[in-house]
């Protein structure tokens, strides 16, 4: 699936950058550590802007386009930022066919977004992903790290509600 | 000594309806009673009933609560704990007997016939104390290994033991290690594929959850058994709490010279690393994982060579599943006899599943081989709630297959999967009623397996979108009975011609549904209706003129007008004008508007 790359201004602090390069340190020696550097510079940034992959690449002295094509090959990897409030519906199939697809629906309609999109004001993000296991929830849905099961499309208000939609 | 034990889930079922607020509430309470030199709270892994989490069990009485809320605490502790007296309102229901009396666990129907092997630490002990895998026999089998065997001789029992690959394909597990022990090479590797990408199954995780040493000491045998020094675990980053867990467990393993050099004075040197996965279904492909471990997109490579000559780095390389590897330090100790004692004549052991989707007990469960898909739905699994029929079984995630009622008593196991169309995969078990559509169901995963096709093969970076685009036109209402066939002949292109195991197996979904429910694919083309009521372009809503009060509602929110009528009277919904969102029927209070 092509990956939204985001269009917005990259807004990266010297502290960023000295945690990233904290990290880069750490595992220059291995470029097989490449995945697990983008994974905490991820943690860092929230998201891998391509000014982001420049660093990673000249540190980790591989070629950029090695650093793009793992990047856009993983679902894990975003190209563009997360809202304050990154909203995750678990779309396995234990969740799919428990009604997770209304869920994901009501969410799109009351956000008024598309899937891997952030609202205009940066709150909330939508995406969908596939099981985190937590099957004898489903459907499951995730806010940041906090996880709500037994949903039904009506759950869902509620739920924003809590984060001051 | 404590008195009494309170075991409390922390798997990630139970974790995400907050356990751990449980277990913070339990360890006040006890503190405000002063029972903390009486009593020890433990958090365990999974219990496998994750539809009952937050579960909670206190030994020695063995009292299984459920549901538990924060609020239920202090009573708990004050009741049972202080006082004695067990609070069996909170019990699971199938726990008490008529007379109030408390039966036994694994005498309730969930657990009866389940017989643990992969699991049997799991919901037992704390996953994060060495202390307590050891006192549970823990790395004696290495021990047993390394002091009384030689490598060779660890091969024969594991290829005695008849165990078979639980990922997927179900590979003997010792041929594969016989494969790769002679290739003579400077460095070996020995790799565990817990990058459990099959959507609904989650056995892996909760061994690594449960029971992470045993997958530490089981991968030191195998590197043993083919004379390896290092391993790699591979994870899905989506599994937070299984990679902290086994990250302790190798640090605890390290420090208390289990890992590293000279294990046991014998001069065999062990280590192993966590590598993250990052979200790639392929990845679970093993050449694909080995790529993806070096730090590579996940792309699959063409096999021959095959990893045993050529694998990770370019090293003779074994790989196996957790759930594989859980099963070897018990075959080293209870001995190839007592494995092979257990399931059926090509398929040995114990096989766990993950069991979800329309059934009353969701969650994990290990049964031997050779157990019928009914024993296993109907008796361990509590049936198909809210009174619905049973429809389908689908085993084994995008490469399996969906077995109709007909085939509800073969015995499980490898080849007899097969022999109807599906296969074992790692486990996921999807319960579905009348209300799931099969043709929905084949293009869920057909949806699936297109996104995660890697791209490096056309048969299935192109078949795979094409067999999506004919699913979809028929789910539209526009299929034709040619497209049966077209699907079809595509769908044994794609299984012939892909380079790895994601495309060969990725037309299983839509050839199982089409074999066994092609009914359903005809009434979406002939008739244009979806007999499941799922595929909203063939829906029609109609409204019951004899529920209908005329109290309006329906009208008032319909977003296209398509509801007409005066106030008191029956309604009437212009097909024409439907949109077919549903609003009408979520406002409805009589019941009256149908889909049909």
């Amino acid at each position: 699936m092509q990956k939204k790359i985001s269009k917005l201004p990259f807004k990266g602090t010297a502290e960023q950058a000295a945690a990233l390069q904290k990290v880069i340190d750490a595992n220059k020696h291995d470029p097989s550590r490449l995945m697990g550097v983008m994974q905490e510079a991820q943690g860092i940034y929230g998201y891998l802007p391509i000014e982001v992959q420049q660093m990673i690449a000249d540190g980790m002295n591989v070629p950029l386009e090695k650093v793009y094509g793992v990047a856009t090959f993983y679902a894990q990897f975003a190209l563009s930022p997360k809202g304050e409030y990154d909203i995750s519906v678990c779309l396995g199939t234990a969740c799919y066919v428990k009604g997770a697809g209304d869920v994901f629906e009501k969410l799109k309609e009351l956000l008024g977004i598309d899937a891997d999109e952030c609202t205009a004001d940066g709150k909330y993000s939508l995406s969908a992903c596939r099981c985190i296991g937590a099957c004898g929830l489903a459907p499951v849905l995730t806010v940041n790290s906090d996880v709500y099961g037994n949903l039904t499309a009506d759950d869902v208000p509620g739920i924003l509600e809590k984060y001051g939609k | 000594m404590y008195r009494s034990h309170v075991l409390v889930c922390g798997g990630t079922g139970c974790t995400s309806s907050h356990s751990q607020e449980i277990i913070e509430a339990l360890e006040r309470e006890i503190a405000a009673n002063d029972l903390t030199e009486e009593i020890k709270v433990v958090r365990t892994g999974c219990f496998g009933l994750c539809a009952l989490g937050p579960i909670m069990i206190v030994y020695p009485e063995g009292c299984f609560y459920s549901r538990v809320k924060v609020d239920d605490i202090p009573e708990i502790v004050s009741e049972h704990l202080l006082k004695g007296r067990i609070v069996t309102r909170l019990l699971y229901d199938e726990t008490v007997e008529e007379d109030g009396d408390i039966k036994a666990l694994n005498e309730t129907d969930f657990y009866k016939k389940q017989v643990r092997v992969a699991l049997r630490n799991c919901g037992v002990i704390n996953p994060e104390s060495l202390d307590e895998y050891i006192a549970n026999d823990g790395y004696q089998a290495l021990a047993k290994c390394l002091t009384e065997y030689t490598p060779e001789q660890v091969i024969q029992i594991v290829t005695d033991s008849g165990l078979r690959g639980r990922g997927g394909g179900g590979f003997p597990t010792g041929r594969k290690w016989a494969l790769t022990a002679p290739n003579q090479a400077p460095q070996k590797y020995v790799v565990c594929n817990a990058d459990e990408g099959d959507p609904g199954a989650f056995m892996d995780r909760s061994v690594l959850e449960g029971d992470p040493h045993c997958l530490i000491e089981a991968m030191a045998i195998a590197g043993y058994a083919i004379g390896a020094t290092m391993g790699y675990v591979y994870v899905r980053a989506e599994y937070p709490i299984a990679v902290r867990r086994l990250q302790i467990a190798i640090d605890d393993a390290r420090e208390a010279g289990l890992l590293g050099k000279d294990i046991f004075g014998s001069g065999f040197d062990f280590d192993m690393e966590i590598r993250l996965g990052a979200g790639a279904f392929v990845c679970g492909e093993e050449t694909a994982l080995m790529t993806s471990i070096e730090g590579n997109r996940g792309e699959p490579r063409p096999r021959p060579p095959y990893p045993a000559v050529k694998g990770l780095y370019g090293c003779p390389t074994v790989e196996n599943n957790v759930e594989t590897f859980a099963n070897i330090p018990q075959i080293i100790l209870k001995g190839a006899e007592w494995f092979a004692s257990m399931g059926t004549e090509k398929s040995k052991g114990t096989k766990v599943f993950a069991m979800g989707g329309k059934i009353k007990h969701s969650g994990l469960v290990e049964v031997p081989m050779g157990t019928t898909l009914r024993e296993i739905v109907e008796e361990i699994g509590g049936g198909i709630p809210n009174g619905k029929k049973f429809k389908a079984a689908q085993t084994g995630g995008p490469s399996g297959g969906c077995i109709p009622v007909q085939h509800f008593d073969i015995p499980v196991d490898y080849d007899n999967l097969i022999s109807i169309g599906s296969m074992m995969g790692s486990g996921g078990l999807i319960v579905m009623d009348e209300t799931t559509c099969m043709v929905d169901i084949a293009k869920f995963f057909l949806e699936f397996t297109a996104e995660e096709s890697c791209g490096k093969c056309t048969p299935c970076r192109i078949g795979t979108k094409r067999l999506l685009e004919l699913l979809e036109k028929i789910t539209n209402g526009n299929g034709t009975m040619e497209d049966l066939d077209k699907i079809e002949k595509l769908c044994y292109h794609i299984k012939d011609n892909s380079l790895c195991g994601l495309g060969q197996s990725a037309p299983n979904p839509v050839l199982s549904t089409l074999k066994f429910f092609r009914d359903e694919y005809v009434a979406h083309i002939v008739d244009k209706k979806c007999p499941a009521g799922v595929c909203k372009a063939l829906l029609t809503y109609t409204i019951d003129a004899d529920k209908c009060k005329g109290c309006t509602l329906c009208s008032r929110v319909c977003p296209a007008g398509a509801i007409s009528g005066t106030v008191k009277n029956p309604h009437v919904i212009d097909p024409a004008k439907c949109l077919k969102c549903g609003a009408c029927m979520e406002k409805c209070k009589f019941g009256a508007i149908e889909i049909k």
